[in-house]
């Protein structure tokens, strides 16, 4: 019964956002539609997350009647794996899919209260109409809550690799994002449709940017924490085609968070604002249809047929063909905004545009490749990491370096010369600790010392910024502390953004590097040597757990003879679907990690048990997550700026 | 289905360049070996290097690699040989050729797109920042009322 009520409650939201579509598009010049539109987008949300309370239930009772529950779940599995096998399978995510849609579309009824009313209308109008596309597909192309006539006794369980709690949380965040720019992408068509840009617009867009931009930020770092540690060998970025299907959004919406903020500041580039704001859901989409078709080979790719993905792929193209449509229709008769000089801080953002925006066409080209070129000659072939280390990474780095003069540059008219002068120290500071690393650390690795001077030249930057901000050095103590305190929260995102990437790439350097590898068959009490740290395999067990039977290693590791770790790799059997998985075991060491995989039993010396330990020693690879979700915590601080909240109108003041 | 056993394929791939078994007994040749390992793709994976993956054909190319490595061959000519059998299909690194000169070039052609772009935009900001032929006569008749 729960099942029915669930997809009855899904068809009526499909038919609330048909009604918020009308409403809003019509009610922008009349406040009782428009009202109306508000109650249908606040009822599409509710009734949408009535179906997904209905699909967990469903997932929690083991309900094998429903199709989507027998084929992703079972009785064996831990509670918590199948509450989240409501969103592991490809209907259950269209499900969570619709229900951010939904849900992004009634927080803007509920806090768009200081919004003109001709532009909220609509913007709830355009977020109807995608509400609309996506809640049809999911109601007739993907129902999650379809039944089965005949139903079996027990499920077919999710793959054992995705019973992970980072995984538990790695899709919610990654829609969040997703779904996120769909609100901005919904500003973008309403103001096209009104004709009017200005700067209380672009300050209207940029929290619903920030907080999308955040939550996929947290959502690609855990997706890539959960690879690094599940996969059992240390990766953390393949440069897979789903990947870049979250990182091209990612890009673009870092594009737009930049951009937004000179047409906020300045009254300029606003064309080229709407312009990122249309492509950073364009590319939202082009990621669902990517992953969800079936015409890439992906280590993640969802199981679906080519049906499905055509019909995204046509969501994709009357969505965005429609915006961009509009775009070219209406952008060109916008107001030029603020003029600036050549040598300035939008200059420089304009440069960091550029940079974004190649390295997502470089992506794009990157992934999309292999069918190009099977296209044009029907040669197959692949686009793999050594193409991205070539092409994304020297962009980057280029942006990198030029990234810490953009704060410290004037708007319209800058001093690049007074800009390098307060850098000097940090330029300083990130060449010595370049110097120092390339002469401490070994091997000696000249292009990894560049990098790290990168990492420490974007971290000094920031706070060498900070330092200039609240006269550091210059005033006395107690005028530094008020201004530091007076910062405002929107400057403190900033930093901690810049912060976060400097780190990010500190510990990306350093990983990749200086990462050590070291792989034995051990038999009980045997050692290998990883770096300075050497690991004994004390025992192993068999054990059992709830949907398992397990091999347990007891692995000792010393450094310099003390014991700094009691690490427990283990090795899995998942009976239901005959797979075995490994999990890791990881031992801190600061900033490092020491990572080791209990692999397969084999035959040792004199006829022993030995299994194949393998160890490997990570340096700084926590700065890796640490520093994203750094960004991101930057994005959310940014977020809590009273300005953002307040309404432009009233702030006029 | 045959999707899904492959994605599961693709998950067990575990970091199995490093079996003890299969390295070569000279520590230069196996680092040769394994730089190579990354460049080339393990053809029944799911976008997976054979330095990574555990599947038979990966186990299978990895000593192919290793024997010629160990025979004195260069990269180049150990790369030539797998092409020579398996397609490009078989690299991760497409090669530099005529056929791939847009996926080698386009990046680039992105960059100047986008500097060409804004070049073109400071021109024309600073036509627009020139007088009208209006305002010129304006100017010119204040400073005539100066002067006089």
């Amino acid at each position: 019964m729960t099942a029915e009520l669930g997809a009855f409650a899904l068809a009526l939201a499909l038919a609330l956002s048909i009604g918020q579509t009308a409403l809003g598009l019509f009610g922008a010049r009349r406040p009782a539609l428009a009202g109306a539109a508000s109650g249908a987008s606040l009822g599409a949300f509710l009734c949408v997350t009535a179906a997904f309370a209905a699909l967990m239930v469903a997932f929690v009772t083991s309900d094998f009647s429903v199709a989507n529950v027998a084929a992703n779940s079972n009785t064996a599995k831990p509670m918590l794996y199948k509450v989240a096998g409501a969103w592991g399978s490809h209907e259950g995510s269209m499900l969570l899919w619709c229900m951010a849609l939904t849900g992004y579309g009634a927080a803007v009824a509920a806090f768009g209260r200081d919004l003109p009313l001709a532009l909220r209308s609509r913007v709830i109008g355009v977020q109807g109409v995608l509400g609309v596309m996506f809640l049809a597909y999911t109601v007739f192309a993907s129902n999650p809550l379809a039944r089965l006539l005949d139903p079996p006794v027990e499920g077919r369980s999710l793959n054992p690799l995705l019973q992970d709690p980072a995984l538990v949380l790695h899709p919610p965040f990654l829609y969040l994002g997703y779904v996120g720019f769909s609100v901005v992408f919904s500003f973008a068509v309403a103001a096209l449709i009104g004709g009017r840009i200005d700067a209380a617009w672009a300050r209207w867009v940029r929290p619903w940017t920030l907080a999308a931009w955040s939550m996929l930020t947290v959502g690609i770092t855990l997706g890539s924490f959960w690879a690094y540690y599940e996969l059992g060998w240390g990766g953390w970025w393949f440069w897979d085609p789903v990947e870049n299907a979250s990182f091209m959004p990612w890009l673009i919406g870092t594009a737009l968070l930049h951009s937004a903020v000179v047409t906020e500041k300045r009254g300029a580039l606003s064309g080229w604002t709407l312009f990122l704001a249309l492509a950073a859901f364009t590319f939202s989409m082009l990621g669902a249809f990517l992953v969800r078709s079936g015409v890439l080979t992906s280590v993640h790719a969802f199981a679906v047929d080519p049906t499905r993905g055509a019909l995204l792929l046509a969501i994709l193209g009357a969505a965005s063909g429609a915006g961009f449509a509009l775009f070219a229709w209406r952008a060109p008769a916008l107001q030029p905004g603020g003029l600036f000089a050549p040598v300035s801080r939008e200059s420089l953002i304009v440069l960091n545009n550029i940079i974004l925006t190649a390295a997502t066409a470089t992506v794009l080209l990157g992934t999309l490749y292999p069918l190009i070129r099977e296209a044009m000659d029907g040669e197959a072939v692949s686009v793999g990491p050594p193409y991205f280390n070539l092409t994304f990474t020297p962009l980057m780095a280029v942006a990198f370096l030029i990234l810490p003069f953009g704060p410290l540059t004037a708007w319209k008219r800058g001093d690049l010369g007074a800009a390098g002068q307060r850098l000097m120290l940090a330029a300083a500071a990130a060449i010595i600790f370049a110097l120092a690393t390339f002469a401490l650390v070994s091997p000696r690795k000249a292009l990894a010392a560049a990098g790290v001077a990168l990492g420490f030249w974007l971290v000094f930057g920031a706070l060498a910024e900070v330092a200039e901000r609240t006269r550091a050095f210059r005033a006395p103590a107690a005028e530094v502390w008020r201004r530091l305190v007076g910062l405002p929260r929107g400057a403190w995102g900033m930093t901690l953004a810049h912060l976060g990437l400097g780190l990010f790439t500190l510990g990306a350097v350093f990983e990749t590097a200086w990462k050590i590898e070291a792989a034995e068959a051990l038999s009980l009490g045997g050692r290998i040597e990883v770096g300075a740290y050497s690991l004994t395999l004390d025992s192993v067990r068999t054990g059992e757990g709830p949907n398992y039977i397990a091999e347990r290693g007891h692995v000792t590791v010393t450094h310099g003879g003390r014991v700094i770790c009691e690490a427990r790799p283990e090795r899995r059997f998942y009976p239901t679907g005959k797979q075995t998985t490994s999990e890791v075991a990881l031992c801190n060491r600061g900033l490092d990690q020491i990572y080791i995989v209990l692999g397969e039993r084999r035959a040792g010396e004199g006829g022993r048990p030995a299994w194949l330990v393998r160890g490997y020693f990570n340096p700084w690879v926590q700065l890796i997550f640490l520093g994203p979700l750094l960004m991101a915590v930057g994005g959310l601080v940014s977020l809590s700026d009273r300005r953002l909240r307040l309404a432009a109108g009233r702030k006029a003041a | 289905m045959r999707r899904i056993l492959a994605v599961i394929a693709g998950g067990l791939c575990i970091a199995a360049a490093s079996d003890p078994a299969e390295r070569l007994a000279d520590p230069t040749q196996e680092a040769a070996a394994r730089e190579i390992f990354e460049e080339v793709r393990c053809l029944v994976c799911q976008n997976e290097s054979i330095n990574d993956s555990d599947a038979e054909l990966a186990r299978d190319l990895r000593r192919v690699v290793r024997e010629q490595v160990a025979a004195g061959r260069d990269p180049a000519q150990v790369k030539a040989f797998l092409t020579d059998r398996y397609g490009e299909y078989v690299l991760l690194k497409p090669a530099f050729s005529l056929g791939n000169a847009v996926l080698w070039l386009g990046p680039f052609a992105a960059v100047l797109a986008g500097l060409a772009f804004l070049a073109l935009r400071v021109r024309r900001r600073d036509l627009a920042e020139t007088l009208t032929v209006d305002e010129e006569a304006r100017l010119a008749r204040l400073l005539e009322d100066r002067d006089a």
